[in-house]
């Protein structure tokens, strides 16, 4: 295995002090909102972890259009990573989103079109993992894999868009002015800065996840090549 | 919530909240670290049979 690499331990170091920053800001930056009360600075990390699902599986898209260009099995290994990272942090975001709704909908859960497209997409993805766990010639584990991640990822946008295409009570952040969006969301600055510090910081835990997680893969494929070998 | 006066008190919804997202992203972790060290004892185990079916 080969060492860690200094970029690496610099990222990681970087993204725990974004990650304690941002919780600072959270709790004790970021001002209680006037009616949801504490609860409401759930928000702040379960939009980021929907940011970060999001952006997993678009990246996941990206290396199956790039293995299906190269052949690459290092693509592979990009797109089982990411979407590893995209399920985690999908699920972040449902269950949050969940408890935020019990006092504020006075309901865990309803059949809301942003939040049934959302549970539709993380199993669309948790359905990849499992079905790619049934091929074991890697070529075309890879293959199918990629096509997989391509048209999986028609459900990023449709959820992305579900809250301002049909009628929702889920609020809409980006855009809440547009005619179809039912709950606005207004922020203060101190809200806002907290907000937009949470996704950079979310964004950035990707990044380190994804690279740890590759040199995962990259070990995985050396156990796997050193198996074949000594079986023969 | 149309009349309150008061933020509501929704404080244990904001610690399940952050247990949870805490929560899983330490198990993500914790899985990474794991699934590592299985790989490099089989790894290990593996480059010793090698060794010695040479």
């Amino acid at each position: 295995m080969d060492p860690k690499p200094r970029l690496l331990v610099i990222l990681d170091v970087i993204t725990i002090i974004f990650l304690l920053v941002a919780t600072y800001m959270v709790f004790f930056y970021a001002p209680m909102e006037a009616v949801m009360g504490h609860v409401q600075r759930i928000f702040y990390f379960h939009v980021a972890a929907g940011w970060v699902g999001m952006l997993s599986f678009l990246a996941a898209a990206i290396g199956g259009i790039a293995y299906l260009r190269t052949g690459n099995l290092k693509w592979d290994q990009v797109i089982v990573a990411s979407v590893e990272i995209g399920i985690a942090f999908i699920f972040i975001n449902i269950i949050t989103g969940a408890i935020w709704a019990r006092p504020i909908w006075n309901t865990w859960w309803t059949w809301d079109p942003r939040l049934t497209t959302a549970t539709i997409m993380e199993l669309i993805y948790l359905a990849y993992l499992m079905l790619r766990s049934g091929i074991e010639d890697p070529e075309r584990r890879a293959r199918f894999g990629a096509v997989y991640a391509i048209i999986g990822f028609l459900s990023v946008p449709l959820t992305f868009y579900s809250a301002r295409l049909f009628r929702s009570i889920h609020p809409v952040v980006i855009g809440s002015n547009q005619p179809g969006a039912e709950g606005s969301f207004d922020m203060t600055s101190k809200m806002l800065q907290t907000f937009l510090f949470s996704l950079f910081t979310f964004t950035l835990i990707y990044f380190d996840l994804l690279w740890h997680r590759l040199r995962l893969g990259a070990l995985e494929n050396k156990v796997e090549q050193l198996k074949l070998k000594t079986m023969r | 919530m149309l009349f309150q006066e008061a933020p509501a008190e929704t404080t244990a919804y904001m610690i399940a909240g952050f247990s949870v997202i805490f929560g899983v992203m330490l198990v993500y972790l914790t899985s990474l670290l794991v699934r590592r060290r299985n790989l490099l004892s089989d790894l290990e185990t593996l480059q010793e049979i090698e060794k010695e079916s040479i």
